[in-house]
């Protein structure tokens, strides 16, 4: 396949199309599928090109359609369902963190939920508290679900399409702040069959003074000030998450143990999350080297999203404020 | 009499929607088996006697602590799984709760592999993984049951859904109790299923408690087909110890419902011989549990009226079918014996179930 532009949302939609049209037992089910703008553009044109048979838009029922979704992967479906905020998602858990995530353990492998849940991130614009949250750290808590948060159009696609075709529970986690990125995507992964699981974090880009950390929304914030840090001579080497569960911190704790640096960056909470994980990783297998390795832990405040404007500013760190506090920490 | 006892604990009027079939005392004593085959009787009352033999080992094992697991015995309520799933095919798929052995074994599912599992033996049906309440068996379509109230009814409604998608005739059936039906996805379930007219049974199995508690004090009327009329599914509400008028209400419905024009919901009426989990009669723990309820509700045993009724037409005479239960019971003494000699050891494999 040639190479093109994609942004991140219509790297998502070409994925949906490359899944129901490769996969005639693939479905996707969830609120707001047959609305052109309640998903962004990612579901444009699906309901026309496959049917509303298989584009099943739903009753406002988050934790019986979730459930619908695993019974239909344990009979040899290949199921997506979308949850378009994941604040609404929540009403779900029970179909995710009982049943789906634990029934192929607790029948001794009999069979195996194959379910992929898109759960979709939205933020600012005075939505306040309940349509803003990034909970994937409340699941990757879980074993038994793997938890995807693709950054850039490429992981967007290929992860998607690795998330459906797993032989376990997925939680895809896509972001509205990213839907406009641009980049190329690159197809050659279709031709190897790559476990999901095998897929670690990822050096996005090599450094030696510091090492900053992300996932999601989080890495176009990095990006920007990577090229703040570019301009004070100081080289960030900056890794992408990609997947928080199971978390493969390898390529983390090299990298730690190269700069000895650390900041990790996180759009969600702070206690016991993923930026606390990697931090415990790293620190962990640390022990027996004799320099100390800094750390520095960026995460929203403890409190809910507001919805004032101005309180609302101050909530979601910018770039400068980081970097502050990346130069106070390490630079000095 | 439930509704005279309520008085003692709500202030509200409690509907006895139920009528006489939350009576015992006012049940018909006989079935009637009229245009039923003697073959079909025959295995009707042999699938009962199995599953209450098993039981009642089972809850011989628990109170000697062979076995340790927590065991939800369904003595008392064979009829309604037998009565069910003698409409089943191949490819049909069928989902449990906590108290699914009943559901299992009119199934066909194997006797020793849930002995094993009962001990967390490797051997077991879930690979001693699951104990008494996350069973399986999919070589005779029970998919699968875990104990999270009404956990199983969405995953049934998935099944249907396939069976819709790939339109191949097959349906699927979820076993619930009175419970269930106070939880949210339960009407989630019905409202979806009904409004993709997906081919599932629901089996409502009101044994009119939910672990201690009387129904009368958790709902505003007992009787749970309400709920199915809510959402415009055909409904039953039918004597759940009468296997015949339990087998012959899904028979029925059952080609509608194969070719697209399900669901069906089907309140079956019974009462639990044993507390919510264990070996005893729990007469102590539940809130309106009383020994005389238990007493009355034993003369309407579901295998007692089925034998009486064949013995009454002379279809079978009584000495015929207590040699049947005995034979039956030798048998399932056979196969736990055989689990027992089985040693218990730890499953290597563990790591291997979660991904």
């Amino acid at each position: 396949m040639k190479k093109k532009i994609y942004t991140y949302s219509e790297a998502i939609n070409e994925a949906f199309k490359y899944i129901l049209k490769k996969y005639p037992e693939s479905f996707v089910i969830g609120q707001g599928l047959w609305s052109p703008w309640y998903v962004g553009n990612t579901m444009k044109d699906l309901p026309e090109k496959f049917g509303k048979k298989r584009i099943i838009e739903s009753p406002v029922s988050e934790a019986g359609i979730t459930g619908i979704a695993v019974g239909a992967s344990l009979n040899k479906m290949k199921p997506i369902v979308i949850h378009p905020r994941m604040d609404f998602m929540l009403l779900a858990a029970d179909a995710i963190v009982n049943q789906s995530s634990k029934w192929k353990f607790m029948l001794g492998g009999a069979n195996s939920s194959t379910v992929t849940i898109r759960s979709i991130i939205n933020r600012g614009a005075e939505q306040g508290a309940q349509h803003s949250q990034s909970l994937y750290s409340m699941f990757a808590n879980i074993p038994g679900i793997i938890i995807v948060i693709p950054s850039t159009p490429q992981d967007a696609f290929e992860l998607l399409i690795k998330s459906v075709l797993t032989k376990s529970t997925v939680i895809y986690v896509d972001d509205r702040w990213l839907y406009s990125e641009k980049s190329e995507i690159n197809f050659n992964f279709l031709k190897k069959k790559e476990n999901l699981l095998n897929i670690k974090p990822k050096i996005f880009k090599k450094g030696n003074d510091i090492t900053l950390i992300s996932l999601g929304y989080g890495m176009k914030i990095l990006q920007n000030i990577d090229e703040k840090l570019k301009k004070e001579n100081i080289s960030s080497e900056i890794i992408d998450l990609r997947i928080i569960n199971p978390f493969n911190a390898k390529v983390c704790i090299n990298s730690a143990q190269k700069t000895k640096r650390v900041c990790v960056l996180d759009y969600g909470w702070g206690n016991c999350g993923i930026s606390s994980e990697v931090i415990s990783r790293i620190s962990e297998n640390n022990n027996k080297s004799s320099k100390k390795i800094k750390f520095l832990k960026i995460t929203l405040p403890d409190f809910p999203a507001p919805t004032n404007k101005l309180n609302e500013r101050d909530y979601y760190i910018s770039p400068s404020k980081i970097l502050n506090k990346i130069k106070k920490t390490f630079f000095k | 009499m439930f509704v005279k006892k309520l008085k003692n604990f709500t202030n509200k009027s409690m509907l006895n929607d139920l009528k006489n079939l939350s009576d015992p005392l006012k049940y018909s004593k006989l079935i009637n088996v009229k245009g039923m085959k003697k073959k079909d009787l025959k295995i009707f009352l042999q699938n009962m006697m199995l599953i209450r033999n098993t039981e009642n080992k089972v809850a011989h094992l628990v109170k000697n602590k062979v076995i340790n697991c927590p065991a939800h015995l369904c003595t008392g309520q064979e009829a309604i799984s037998v009565g069910v799933l003698s409409n089943c095919r191949k490819g049909d798929m069928v989902y449990g709760n906590h108290r699914s052995h009943g559901h299992y074994l009119a199934l066909g599912g194997d006797i020793k592999k849930l002995f094993l599992e009962l001990q967390g033996k490797p051997q077991g049906c879930s690979k001693g993984m699951g104990g008494s309440m996350h069973i399986v068996d999919r070589s005779v379509g029970f998919e699968g049951s875990v104990p999270i109230v009404a956990g199983t009814i969405p995953t049934a409604v998935g099944a249907a859904l396939k069976s819709k998608l790939k339109q191949d005739k097959t349906i699927s059936i979820a076993f619930f109790g009175d419970g269930a039906c106070e939880e949210g996805s339960f009407h989630e379930c019905l409202n979806f299923s009904s409004l993709h007219s997906l081919p599932i049974i629901f089996v409502a199995e009101n044994n009119l408690f939910s672990s201690h508690l009387d129904i009368h004090l958790r709902q505003p009327s007992n009787r749970l087909a309400r709920y199915a009329e809510a959402h415009k599914i055909k409904n039953f509400t039918v004597d759940g110890n009468d296997v015949v008028k339990v087998f012959k209400t899904i028979k029925n419905n059952m080609n509608k419902l194969r070719n697209g024009k399900g669901p069906l919901f089907i309140e079956c009426i019974s009462y639990r011989h044993l507390g919510h989990v264990g070996h005893d009669e729990n007469v102590d723990v539940g809130v309106n549990r009383t020994l005389k309820d238990l007493k009355n509700w034993k003369k309407n045993d579901p295998i007692l009226r089925l034998s009486r009724s064949l013995n009454k037409k002379k279809i079978f005479s009584k000495k015929y079918i207590e040699n049947l239960d005995f034979k039956i019971n030798q048998k399932v003494e056979q196969f736990y014996k055989y689990s027992k000699k089985i040693k218990l050891i730890k499953n290597k494999k563990i790591k291997e179930y979660i991904y």
